[in-house]
């Protein structure tokens, strides 16, 4: 079974390069399109907004702990902390959630 | 080069760090656990860095698939980084030279991405190459961590860590959302949108990486129709 595994490795890394290397490399020029342009302009907000919800809430052990760093991680960026403090400041009130409350 | 801009982009990815190192933890465990060596699963990190795509390519390697089905497999799971690299083709500077966009394309995960891209005007590549800098040791050295033990690190903190990727994408999503109507009607929609399509039955059987893309075409896509961006103003936050 892990004879071949080196050469799956390979194949695995080859494709997953090639798929983000392939655009970056060939579109060396601005896009004029106002639709097209748009459309990149609105993608990383549409990507990580769906990427963030619901998997937020089961990424901690409980419900209940993720949805306290979830509202916490709301109040930080929406004042407009860094990424570094609304991540650690999360991060944190999960912890003391799991770590003190009996959920 | 730019030493600013590249310690402003390891700044910037401590949280990718922390956020990988609690999620390549656990797949250097599962690797360890279905039989990989510490060096195969460390090797796998080091030159794939994606998470999705890894656990679906172990998967594979334990129950002897196929080249084939491997290289068909990663192209759907990971077909998410061909539409992020067309939008940071537009968010780096024209004339950037073909070695950087070598480099960079290494680099584009979510995280990565979601950082460069939402950032005003053109990335340098230093900026990139900060936050590779910080993100590919959390991601290669978690893995190591979980191959050697699995009670390395304590539960509650290993959860604790989990969170940290989604905070950083909220403080780079909510800001810009509060500025631009047009951007935080997007970001609600996406994550209606997502959260239905995981719980309508027969659509939900939809993996969660293609699922993505579904979201993000359908809701920029309508975005674009209904408020195009100004043209001078195609930097994000509006």
């Amino acid at each position: 079974m892990l004879d071949k595994i080196y050469i799956q490795i390979l194949v695995m890394s080859v494709v997953t390069y090639l798929i983000r290397m392939l655009p970056l490399t060939l579109i060396q020029k601005e896009i004029k399109n106002r639709f097209l342009q748009s459309f990149l302009y609105y993608v990383p907000y549409a990507t990580l907004a769906a990427m963030t919800f619901p998997a937020i809430l089961s990424a901690t052990s409980s419900k209940w702990s993720a949805f306290a760093g979830f509202l916490t991680a709301i109040v930080l960026a929406y004042r407009e902390k860094s990424l570094l403090t609304v991540a650690l400041a999360a991060c944190s009130v999960v912890f003391i959630f799991e770590t003190f409350l009996p959920f | 080069m730019n030493w600013k801009e590249y310690k402003q982009g390891i700044k910037d990815g401590l949280p990718i760090c922390f956020g990988y190192f609690a999620v390549s933890f656990t797949f250097g465990m599962l690797a360890k656990k279905e039989g990989l060596t510490g060096l195969q699963a460390v090797l796998i990190s080091l030159t794939n860095l994606t998470s999705a795509g890894q656990f679906a390519g172990l998967s594979l390697i334990v129950n002897g698939g196929g080249l084939f089905e491997m290289a068909v497999t990663q192209f759907v799971v990971n077909m998410r980084y061909f539409l992020m690299s067309c939008s940071l083709s537009q968010k780096v500077d024209q004339k950037m030279p073909f070695f950087h966009r070598f480099f960079i394309s290494f680099g584009i995960t979510d995280e990565i991405f979601g950082v460069s891209a939402c950032r005003e005007g053109k990335v340098p590549p230093e900026f990139f190459y900060g936050l590779m800098s910080a993100a590919i040791p959390g991601w290669t050295f978690g893995t190591w961590c979980g191959v050697l033990s699995g009670t390395f690190l304590p539960e509650n903190m290993i959860s604790a860590l989990g969170l940290a990727i989604y905070g950083m994408f909220l403080a780079i999503i909510l800001p810009p959302a509060k500025k631009n109507k047009a951007v935080l009607a997007v970001v609600v929609s996406a994550m209606l949108l997502n959260y239905i399509l995981g719980i309508v039955p027969v659509l939900s059987g939809i993996s969660s990486g293609f699922r993505m893309i579904l979201v993000t075409v359908a809701v920029a896509g309508i975005a674009s129709v209904l408020c195009p961006v100004p043209v001078e103003e195609v930097d994000c936050v509006g």
